[in-house]
This record gives C-alpha cells, structure tokens and sequence, in this order.
C-alpha cells in the first residue's frame, strides 16, 4: 500500500497562519489529506479555512484533534524548536519543509531523534528539513484521494507500486513525471532533503520500501556531498530484493563550491558522483546516465 | 561564509584561545607604524608581514614573509606583497588580489601541529582532528598517513569534555613540552569549542597549531568558515563580509536570491531546483561533452521565484561572453511555469535574444506557459523533455560555431 503515510494520517500543520504554510495547507486539503489542526502560538482558537482549527501549541492540538503527523513551514529561527515541540507533544512524524535551519541546531534535534529506542515501533521519525515532503498518490483524478504532506505537485502522480526516495525536490518531480508518463504509478515518494544534517536517510527509507508488500522497486535519487548514498549502497547489497534504479547529481559539479543545496558540496575530494555511481552500481543498482532515464532504466529492470 | 585570518584571530582572542600580537593593516605606512609598534611592545624586530585573502596555501605562494630587521624590512615586504596577484592551489591560475595586510610578532616555535574542527555530516556531531604533522594540507595527510590524524566527536547535548582534549594532546606528545602544556592545550579547546558552537562555524582549522620554548601553545593560524544558514542570528557578520574575495556575478546573484555558480561552459542554465539544476548540467555534458558543449554556470532560481526574479537571472546569464545558448528547464511545482515564461519573455525582448534558446517546462501551469513563449514571437525552440532538450542545445551550439 505505501510507507508512513496513507488516506487516514491525520496532519497537523505548524505555522498554517503563515503564507507558504496556509498556501500548502490548503494544496493539501484540495488533495484530500486529512489535516486536522493548526499550530501558531499566540493564534489559537482561530479556524484555518472554515475548518481547521488553530492551537497554539502542538500538545493542544495533539490532545483535541488526534493528529500523529506533522507538517512544519516554521521559519528557520524557530523550526528546529517546532521539531522538538511536535516530538515531546506525542507526534510520531514530521515532515520539515524549511530550508534555512543552522546545522547547529540540527545537531541537537538529531541527538534527540538518535536517543530513541530504534526497536520502538512508535518512535519518532522526521523527513527533512529543506525538502518537498511525503505523498502517498490517491486513486482519485490527479491521484487526489491520497495523502500528500508537503509542497509536491499533487497532480504529477499516479498510486501504483513504485517507491521513491530523493534529496532533490524538482528531481523527485521529474522521476515521478517520467514515471507517471510510463504508465507506472507510486506508493509513495519521500524527499529527504538536501542538508548535511537531517531525519530519515536513504538506508531508512530503503528499508521501508523492501518491507512494504506493495512496492515493487525503488528509484534512488542522490547528489554530491557526505557518505548518504555510499550507506543506501551498502544497505542495498546487504539488504535488497527489490530492483533499485538510482541517479546521482553532481558528476559536473566542481569542488568546493556549494551547489544550492547547503549539503551539496564536494569537500576535500569526498562526495564526487563518481564515488557514489561506483558504489550503487558495486551494489547492484542500477545507476540511470542521465536524468531523463530514470524511470526507463528501472523499468528495464523489472521486466 | 569565510572570513579573513586576523578576523579570526580577533575571535579566538575573545574566547581565550592564544594569539600572536598582531594588526591588520590595509596600506604600505599602516604596515610600517603597525610593524615599529609591534617591535616596541615585544621588545624583539621580528615580525612576519602576511597577506590577508581567503583562500590558503598563502606562504607557499609568497603571500607570508619574515622581516627580521624591524619596520624598515617589514615596509619593503609590505609593498611587494599588498596589491600582488597571489596565486595559490585554492585560487585558480589568475589567483586573487591581496589587498589586506596582517602584521604578526615573530615567535620562537619548537613545534608545528594540526589542529581542526569540522561538522562530521555522518556522525552528526562536531570533529576535533589534531595531528603532529602541522602546516601540511590536512586533506593530503588523511590520504597518505591517515593514522596521525587523531579525532574526537563531541555530543552536541554534553558538549567537549576535557578528557576528549587531553586525548588529543597526549595523541600529540604534549606532555613532552612540559608539565604545564596539555593544560594550556585543554584550556585552548575549550575555548575553540566554544567559539564554534557560538559563532555558527562550519569549520575551524589552525594550521599550525606551535608550541613555544616556554611550553605554551598559540595558534599561529586561523581559518574560519561560517553556516550560512545562521546568519540570521549574527548581524554583526555583515563587518566581516569581504566582497572583494568573493565572485562579483555570484555576489550579484546572491543579493537577487538566486543560487549562482560561475562554470567553464558555453551553455547557459536556468533551472528550477538545485537538484534539478545540477541534472541539467550533468545531461549537458553527457549529451555535448565530446562535441565541447558544456555548462556555463550553476543556476538555481529556486522553488518560489517571481517573475522579476526569473528576468535577473536571465539577464545575468546573456551578459556573460562565453554563453553561446540557453538551456531553460523548468518542473513546476509551486513554481508555475506561466511565471517563468513570462520572466524569460521580459528579459529577452529587453535585452534582445542574440543566441538559440531550448526551453523545457513541465508540470504547473504547463500549457499556459507554452502559450506564453509561442505567442511571445521570439525565436524558442521548444523541447519535450530534458533529454530532448540537451540534445536541442547541442545542436544549437554546434550550429553557431
């Protein structure tokens, strides 16, 4: 069916009363996510759109409403501070949009996310931040009728058996567009985004996507900088069944320069494309040749 | 962000970490009064005259110099070095302007040591690496000798314990140097420590690290990077900012809110994403690699830009001599593709299109975007996908050769 998220999630948004969080709440709703509550502190007892209540904490909301997800557009000042709040309010995901958070902060919400027992079944996770989010597509028109948590294009995807999982927001959306083009659909994608600090990583989700029954292969969407796709390599040696078609941006990339993304950067000759291409295709993956091949190549793959 | 030597310097002084007496001095007479003052409060003539840029490799390029006899040498060293052309490995062939000057005590050194601290992405903690092999390209001694490189990581809850630094300095045989030497070394991290987490550093290297006659250590060097993602809590950065050491185009784009990187290439880029954005320069040079057609630049418009946005970068990118086409990919998300196409439409009626233009749009607003650039009357050619595309470009280069 889909990893972490499905028609029933019920999300909550912090910082649904500013614009990009009120814009996205409401893409959100129009898709058919069940967001159920708001947060912006000092705006409670407010209503987001006629229905969505506002609180101003997220233990409130968790408390009146039931929400176990959570989306946050908090800006980057307080958006590591949003994360610690969703995780001590009972929240078991979150998915941070932002980009912008200092790494410094970062280290210490990813000291907390890493002090869990991993064997916790209601441990909490996070996607991000700085990336485009989670969807599990709906089969609905415009694969409305799913679950969409983030600032994706809803309309781009199809439900079906493909799992994705990416640094890159637009890449993602050009994977999912190649996809949807073929005819193939997706259980769900996820981008975990592009900073040297972050929640869920490739080997993760990875594992998701090999124990979810309805997802049949997986495209890796990777980019210069730290060891992310080298762990995903060796975890699908060790650990996959299921056909992984990868692509690593980057191959162009000089040294030393930071390419948007604050982690996409090659440092001390660490992080080339070649590096990680060599690695996932030693694993057995199949690494696409350019951007525009990545559906076909994992179609070639499981036919 | 990077910030020069002796504003590093000043920082390790506030948070106790040991310095030489020095000042910085921006003309020929600063460095000469800066020099005497130097002499007279240290009692010795000794002192090193060293070229303020960013990037390193400064001595080995003639950028660092000793004057034993005083101010009078100092002068004469000052005035060959300020306003030279200092090529080093990190600042290309064309190398970078020195325009900044620092004037530093001499020191008697016994010993020259590593001393760094990083962001490990992978272990999600602050680095320490310290090795006896100072004043060598750490990067070249982790690849050739990788076991004198010592490290630590600390716990970002806990912070650097003491223990973790004396580690590190009997990893260093500071022992050697006398009773007191690894209490001076312990005292000096903790201070670095603290300096890193407080000013938001990325990265902190002293190169060298010198223990001196009398036991102490001092850092001779200071290298100091910034996150940039924290400046919004550092106002007191925009007084460290050197324009002068950092690309004017890429400067320019910063300001307008784009992600800018200056290429060898001949294709101008204008993307949407940055994971996006390096694709397309990827699929560039693997279609037009063999024929000589590369990425000009790296150029991230980002996922919520405005059409006056979208009309800067597209102006930045035709100003350049070296572009010899244009290559718009857009995937529209939150970005819709009517905006960019109307950005593009402005900027190229204004500016006049002198070389081909491949545009590919997909996703939001698709349809109306295309209608936009057909019914623009200007001379586009529309591509499907992002293969079709590179492939459209090359030609195009190829063509106008």
């Amino acid at each position: 069916m889909s990893i972490l998220v499905h028609k029933d999630t019920r999300v909550m948004v912090q910082g649904i009363t500013g614009s990009a969080g009120g814009f996205h709440a409401k893409q959100m709703l129009a898709y058919g996510t069940k967001v159920v509550a708001g947060s912006t502190p000092g705006r409670g007892g407010e209503t987001f759109e006629g229905s969505v209540p506002v609180f101003n904490s997220v233990k409130q909301a968790v408390k009146e409403t039931g929400a176990d997800t959570s989306c946050i557009f908090v800006p980057p000042p307080g958006a590591a501070d949003a994360i610690l709040e969703a995780f001590d309010a009972g929240i078991t995901l979150v998915v941070c949009i932002t980009e912008g958070i200092p790494v410094m902060d970062m280290l210490k919400v990813r000291k907390v996310l890493d002090s869990q027992d991993p064997a916790s079944p209601k441990r909490f996770r996070l996607i991000g931040p700085n990336c485009p989010g989670i969807i599990t597509p709906g089969t609905g028109e415009g694969s409305k009728g799913g679950c969409k948590i983030g600032i994706m294009p809803g309309h781009i995807h199809k439900a079906g058996n493909i799992g994705v999982v990416s640094k890159s927001g637009t890449l993602t959306y050009e994977a999912v567009g190649q996809l949807t083009a073929l005819g193939i659909g997706q259980s769900t994608c996820i981008g975990i985004g592009g900073d040297p600090v972050a929640g869920l990583d490739f080997v993760d989700v990875l594992g998701m996507f090999e124990q979810d029954p309805d997802t049949h292969g997986v495209i890796m969407i990777g980019e210069i900088g730290g060891g992310a796709e080298e762990r995903g390599a060796a975890f699908i040696k060790a650990h996959m069944k299921k056909p992984v078609a990868a692509f690593i941006a980057g191959t162009t990339a000089p040294e030393g320069k930071r390419m948007g993304h604050a982690g996409a950067i090659i440092a001390g000759g660490k992080g080339t494309a070649a590096e990680k291409i060599k690695a996932l295709e030693a694993a057995g993956a199949k690494v696409a040749p350019t951007p525009s091949d990545m559906a076909s190549t994992l179609k070639k793959m499981m036919s | 962000m990077k910030i020069h030597e002796y504003q590093g310097k000043q920082l390790f002084a506030k948070y106790g970490v040991p310095i030489p007496k020095g000042y910085a001095a921006f003309t020929v007479d600063e460095a000469e009064q800066k020099a005497k003052q130097l002499a007279s409060e240290t009692g010795s003539p000794v002192v090193v005259v060293k070229a303020q840029i960013h990037a390193g490799g400064r001595g080995k390029g003639g950028g660092v110099k000793v004057a034993k006899g005083g101010a009078t040498e100092a002068r004469a060293l000052a005035e060959k070095i300020l306003g030279m052309q200092l090529v080093t490995h990190q600042t290309g062939p064309a190398g970078q302007k020195v325009r900044r000057l620092y004037i530093e005590q001499g020191l008697d050194m016994v010993r020259e040591l590593y001393l760094g601290a990083v962001i490990d992405r992978d272990q999600r903690r602050i680095a320490f690496m310290a090795s006896t092999e100072g004043g060598m390209e750490i990067e070249k001694v982790a690849a050739e000798s990788p076991e004198k490189i010592v490290t630590v990581h600390v716990d970002p809850i806990v912070g650097l314990s003491a223990y973790q630094s004396r580690e590190l300095a009997y990893a260093l045989g500071l022992e050697k140097h006398g009773k007191a030497t690894v209490g001076h070394f312990v005292k000096l991290m903790a201070g670095l420590y603290d300096l890193f987490v407080k000013e938001d550093c990325s990265l902190c290297e002293i190169n060298p690290l010198v223990v001196l006659k009398t036991g102490e250590v001092v850092a001779l060097d200071a290298k100091l990077n910034f996150d940039d993602n924290a400046e919004f809590r550092h106002p007191e950065w925009d007084n460290l900012r050197d324009e002068d050491e950092e690309d004017p185009v890429e400067l320019e784009a910063k300001k307008a809110g784009l992600n800018y990187v200056s290429l060898d290439g001949n294709v101008g880029c204008l993307v949407n994403g940055a994971g996006l954005a390096m694709a397309t320069m990827d699929i560039i040079k693997h279609v037009g690699g063999k024929s000589g057609v590369t990425p000009a630049n790296f150029l991230d418009v980002g996922g919520g830009a405005t059409q006056e946005q979208v009309t800067k970068a597209f102006k930045m990118i035709l100003r350049s001599p070296k572009v010899k086409a244009i290559f718009v990919n857009i995937f529209g998300g939150i970005m819709k593709c009517d905006v960019v196409a109307t950005g593009v439409v402005a900027a190229a009626k204004e500016l006049g299109l002198s070389v081909p233009l491949v545009v590919r749009l997909e996703g939001t607003n698709v349809e109306l975007g295309r209608k936009i650039l057909n019914d623009s009357g200007l001379k586009i050619q529309a591509a499907t996908t992002m293969a079709d595309g590179a492939q459209k470009i090359v030609a195009a280069v190829g063509g106008a050769k």
